[in-house]
């Protein structure tokens, strides 16, 4: 795809999506570097697929602009774009066979059939499907399907690669399998990979830097450390891993900031200062929860309702003043014996465990 | 009777009967499933009775043998009910003679006036046929793929209702349009394009436009059903590729409907080959359509056997031109049949 400049940020600039009233993407306005695997995380529904779908030229942005490598794309069809797009149910070409459909993007450009046959078997060795260029596309597993929807996609040498949920149908081995294949695919070729997923175990573990969107908003972008560790808003701390939340007002909100909840007040970090009596969620992940041992002063005390055992961890079900539920994830080596349900426990955390943040209406 | 006609009559079907269950048979043997479940161990006994009675009935009663008494017609000569099957009856080809080289007495070595009438019949409807595919396309594809579900049947409404004519008075409105001083006439006229009426009818416009219309459905829904199947990420998949419109068509959408496009085209062609009202209503006092042939050789010269060996030479052509198209397109009669 000569002529495209070499690098290729993608730059979204105030972009809004319509359709009618609707408003399916709110003001994105955000940048993904040259050569970054980043990934567009959100409950379905969110808008992500919608923000791919412009990106890649199938949808116009009602406003806002849409700039690959610094040029303006408003005006240019998904066909003259340096995007490549790998749809959620691949979109394999079932009439053709492996090497037809991966040599497709060369011979609509007029490739030679002999520089094609080439490029095709060599990126079947990129996707470790080499001698497989004659099957048909309905004699593929699902996994191999996957690696022609890659090598396809591939062979127009794109600069951004865009995939919608492509592990979606794979069952769960081959999924972990494959987000490893993902990654170290990316970091051969080197170039830009934007990848849609509501699965958080994905954008987590891929991924260079994440953005959680949520009814159209992008909530927050950054790597997956500060996107588990320090969620920004309400919708990130709930939906990226699994979070206690319990509902108050806020009491202090600045710095060290305090909410009266349920189970009394609660001090926590306030990423965003808050006005005083503001509805707002303390937020404490069940790992950061401790089991008072032997005496120990507890924050507190709960009755425990039940128990399941998740191989390297524990998760105990508990149940706090004014019929609170909450959850406590023990580490395989914190063995706190009699798991009957009834028991009354302790729990402790740290102060810096806790997360207030604003609780939308 | 004399008794090979009696055999081709009676024993034909029961032939037919014993090819088909040998071929069943063969293909059972060769699948080798011992899991295989009979047609009578699936349906039970009374209804697959019902279903191989009924289907046979039909077949044979309805469709074989009359083809088959058409077969053994028109291997007759033109004999009065009392002599045939007598001592005068005998096997001839002189029918099919007549269709190539006219009657005997006449001095001209081919029958011209027969022969120009079946090949412009053949020629106008292939003609029609690819016209109606040209026609057909877009709107099944719009149709199938672009168009929201209210609009798409807003469309099919639009196609539909016109059917509910009946064919004749459809024809006849036709007329009415394409007549000299019919509604485009009159229209150019007014509007300043004319002077002088064009004769659309004189000059089997009105026959074309007619016959392309009368079929536009059947060409339709075999489209309409083959694309609407498409995902339409295969679309966007190319798209994204770099193909430009064209190719997305002939690469992705035609191979894909490619059962659907044979399937209108044998069967806009038969249709039209075999046209009877149109022709008779819009065909212009010069144009000669086979089958108004066809009709006259039966009621007008009264000459069955006759009329029968031009009903078969009709049939044999679109069979064999269904035959082609399948091989062309590479198609099973089972996709065709979908």
């Amino acid at each position: 795809m000569g002529g495209w400049p070499v690098s290729a940020d993608v730059e979204l600039e105030g972009v809004n999506i319509r359709f009618g009233p609707f408003v399916a993407v709110k003001n994105a306005h955000f940048r993904i570097n040259d050569g970054e695997f980043f990934s567009i995380l959100g409950p379905s529904g969110c808008g992500k697929t919608t923000l791919l779908r412009t990106i890649s030229g199938f949808l116009q942005p009602s406003e806002g602009v849409v700039r690959i490598g610094g040029q303006d794309m408003a005006g240019i069809g998904a066909n003259k774009r340096p995007t490549a797009l790998i749809f959620q149910n691949l979109a394999l070409f079932p009439l053709m066979t492996v090497s037809e459909n991966i040599g497709y993007g060369l011979k609509v450009r007029g490739v030679s059939s002999s520089e094609r046959n080439r490029k095709v078997g060599e990126l079947l060795r990129l996707v470790a499907l080499p001698d497989q260029g004659e099957k048909r596309v309905s004699e593929l597993s699902g996994g191999q399907k996957q690696r022609v929807a890659i090598a396809r996609a591939l062979a127009v040498e794109p600069k951004v690669l865009l995939l919608d949920e492509p592990l979606s149908a794979l069952d769960l081995r081959l999924r972990q399998h494959m987000r490893n294949e993902l990654r170290a695919i990316q970091k051969r070729v080197g170039i830009t990979f934007i990848y849609i997923t509501h699965d958080q175990g994905e954008a987590l573990t891929m991924s260079d830097r994440v953005a959680v969107m949520n009814a159209g908003v992008i909530e927050q972008i950054g790597d997956g450390r500060s996107i588990y560790d320090a969620p920004q808003t309400h919708f990130v701390a709930s939906f990226v891993g699994e979070n206690n939340g319990l509902d108050g007002a806020v009491v202090t909100g600045s710095k060290g900031g305090q909410i009266s909840t349920a189970l009394g007040l609660m001090t926590g970090q306030t990423p965003k200062p808050l006005p005083d009596g503001a509805a707002a969620t303390y937020f404490v992940r069940p790992e950061a929860i401790r089991i008072a041992q032997g005496g120990e002063p507890a924050r507190i005390t709960a009755r425990l309702v039940n128990s399941a055992f998740e191989g390297n961890s524990t998760h105990l079900f508990v149940c706090g003043q004014g019929e609170t539920a909450l959850t406590v994830s023990l580490a395989r080596r914190d063995d706190i014996g009699d798991l009957t349900p009834g028991r009354e426990l302790g729990l402790n955390w740290r102060d810096q465990d806790g997360l207030i943040l604003a609780r939308p209406a | 009777m004399k008794p090979l006609s009696a055999f081709l009559i009676f024993g034909g079907p029961l032939l037919v009967i014993a090819a088909y269950w040998w071929l069943a048979h063969r293909d059972r043997i060769r699948a080798n499933d011992p899991n295989h479940v009979t047609f009578f161990q699936r349906n039970g006994g009374p209804v697959g009775l019902y279903l191989v009675a009924g289907v046979g009935i039909w077949a044979l009663v309805l469709i074989v043998l009359p083809m088959l008494y058409m077969v053994d017609y028109s291997f007759h000569p033109k004999l009065p009910p009392a002599k045939r099957a007598g001592p005068e009856d005998y096997y001839t080809i002189e029918n099919y003679k007549y269709f190539l080289f006219g009657s005997t007495r006449s001095t001209a070595s081919w029958n011209v006036t027969h022969l120009n009438a079946f090949w412009l019949t053949i020629a106008v409807s292939l003609i029609i046929t690819v016209l109606n595919f040209a026609i057909c396309y877009p709107i099944a594809y719009f149709m199938a793929q672009v168009a929201h579900d209210s609009t798409m049947r807003k469309f099919m409404l639009l196609l539909i209702v016109p059917y509910w004519v009946n064919e004749l008075l459809r024809a006849f409105a036709f007329s009415v349009i394409f007549g000299t001083s019919g509604l485009i006439n009159a229209f150019l006229i007014a509007v300043g394009v004319l002077t002088v009426p064009i004769d659309f009818i004189g000059r089997d416009i009105a026959l074309y436009a007619g016959l392309t219309y009368a079929y536009i459905l059947m060409m339709m829904f075999p489209l309409y059903n083959a694309i609407e199947a498409l995902d339409r990420n295969q679309v966007e998949a190319a798209r994204d590729l770099g193909a430009p419109w064209w190719r997305v068509h002939l690469n992705i959408v035609m191979p894909f409907a490619k059962p659907g496009i044979a399937s209108g085209c044998t069967l806009v062609f038969m249709l039209c080959a075999g046209a009877l009202a149109a022709p008779l209503v819009l065909g212009g006092p010069k144009s000669l359509w086979f089958t108004p042939i066809v009709y006259d050789r039966f009621y007008q010269a009264f000459n069955w056997n006759q009329g029968s060996a031009y009903a078969i030479i009709l049939l044999l052509t679109c069979v064999i031109f269904v035959m082609l198209v399948m091989r062309l397109f590479k198609v099973s009669f089972s996709e065709i049949a979908r």
